[in-house]
C-alpha cells in the first residue's frame, strides 16, 4: 500500500474495539487484553508514519520499545491479578468494593 | 479482469485480508463469551497486525510483534487464565459477562467514526514511497542514535520481571 490513510484507519477501528472490550469486559485479564489492542493499533500507526519518514527507522524503533513496555506490564499485571485472586477470590472488577463508600 | 490481477499483484487485496483478519479476530475478543476462545481471537488479531506490519516496511517489527506478542504476552495471559479461573464454579468457570455492550459498541462506533472522519481529513506532507528499508539501518539506529532509551529499557525490563516474582511469591 502505497498510501497512509488505510493503515490509519484500520489502527483507528481496532483502538476502538480495544475500548470497547475495557468498557465491557468484567474480567481482569480480558480488560489486559484490550490494552493490549490498543497499544497494537498505536504500533501499526507509528510503522506506518515510518514508512514515509526521512528517517524510516525511528518509527519502528519506538514500536519495539512499546512492544517491551507491554511485555513489563503484561508481566506485573498479571502478578498484581493473581494476588487480588488470592485475596478476593475472583477477579471481577466490580466485585473489588472494599474501598468504595 | 485485469483490474482485479493488478490490484493483486499491487498487494492491496492480501493487506485487505490481513485487514480483515487483524478486525475479526479483536470484533470476536469482544463478543465471545469464553476467555479462552477470547485469548484465541486475540491471536489471530496479533497475527493480522504483523502482516500489517510487513506492508508498512517493517519486517523485523513484525518478527518482533510474532516473538513478544504471540509467543510472550499472550502465552502469560494464556497462563493467567489458567491460575485465575476458579475452581469451585466448575464447568462454567471460562464464562464471562459482557455488560453495557450498547454503550461501549457506541462509544467504539462514534471513537472510530471521529478516528477515520480526522485521518481522511488531514492532510500529510508525505515524500513519495522510497524502496524498502533494511534490517541493517535499524541496528544501527539502535545501537547509535537510540542506544540510551535502549540501556533504559533493559533496566525496566528487569525491574518489572524481578517485581512481577516478587508480587506473586508465596506469602510464608
Amino acid at each position: 500500500m502505497n498510501s497512509l490513510t488505510p493503515y490509519l484507519i484500520v489502527s483507528a477501528i481496532l483502538f476502538a474495539i480495544g475500548f470497547a472490550i475495557i468498557v465491557t469486559k468484567k474480567n481482569l485479564i480480558l480488560m489486559l487484553m484490550g490494552v493490549e489492542l490498543m497499544l497494537n493499533a498505536v504500533n501499526i500507526n507509528f510503522v506506518a508514519f515510518s514508512k514515509f519518514d526521512k528517517i524510516p527507522e525511528q518509527g519502528q524503533i519506538f514500536a519495539l520499545f512499546i512492544m517491551l513496555v507491554a511485555a513489563s506490564e503484561v508481566a506485573v499485571g498479571l502478578a498484581i491479578i493473581l494476588k487480588i485472586k488470592k485475596y478476593y477470590e475472583n477477579i471481577n472488577p466490580e466485585k473489588l468494593t472494599e474501598l468504595k463508600n | 479482469m485485469e483490474i482485479v490481477l493488478r490490484e493483486l499483484q499491487n498487494g492491496n487485496v492480501a493487506f485487505g485480508i490481513f485487514c480483515l483478519v487483524a478486525v475479526i479476530g479483536a470484533l470476536y475478543v469482544l463478543f465471545s463469551k469464553n476467555v479462552l476462545y477470547a485469548s484465541y481471537g486475540l491471536l489471530v488479531s496479533f497475527l493480522g497486525v504483523a502482516g500489517i506490519f510487513v506492508f508498512a516496511g517493517g519486517e523485523f517489527v513484525s518478527a518482533a510483534q510474532i516473538m513478544i506478542y504471540i509467543g510472550g504476552i499472550l502465552i502469560l495471559l494464556i497462563f493467567g487464565i489458567m491460575l485465575s479461573s476458579n475452581k469451585k464454579m466448575g464447568k462454567g468457570r471460562l464464562n464471562i459477562e459482557n455488560k453495557d455492550m450498547v454503550f461501549s459498541l457506541t462509544i467504539a462506533v462514534s471513537l472510530s467514526l471521529l478516528l477515520s472522519f480526522l485521518v481522511l481529513e488531514s492532510k500529510y506532507n508525505i515524500s513519495s514511497f522510497k524502496p524498502q528499508q533494511h534490517i541493517k539501518n535499524l541496528g544501527y539506529n539502535l545501537m547509535t542514535d537510540s542506544v540510551l532509551i535502549l540501556e533504559i529499557i533493559g533496566v525496566l525490563l528487569l525491574m518489572a520481571l524481578i517485581g512481577a516474582t516478587y508480587i506473586a511469591k508465596k506469602d510464608e
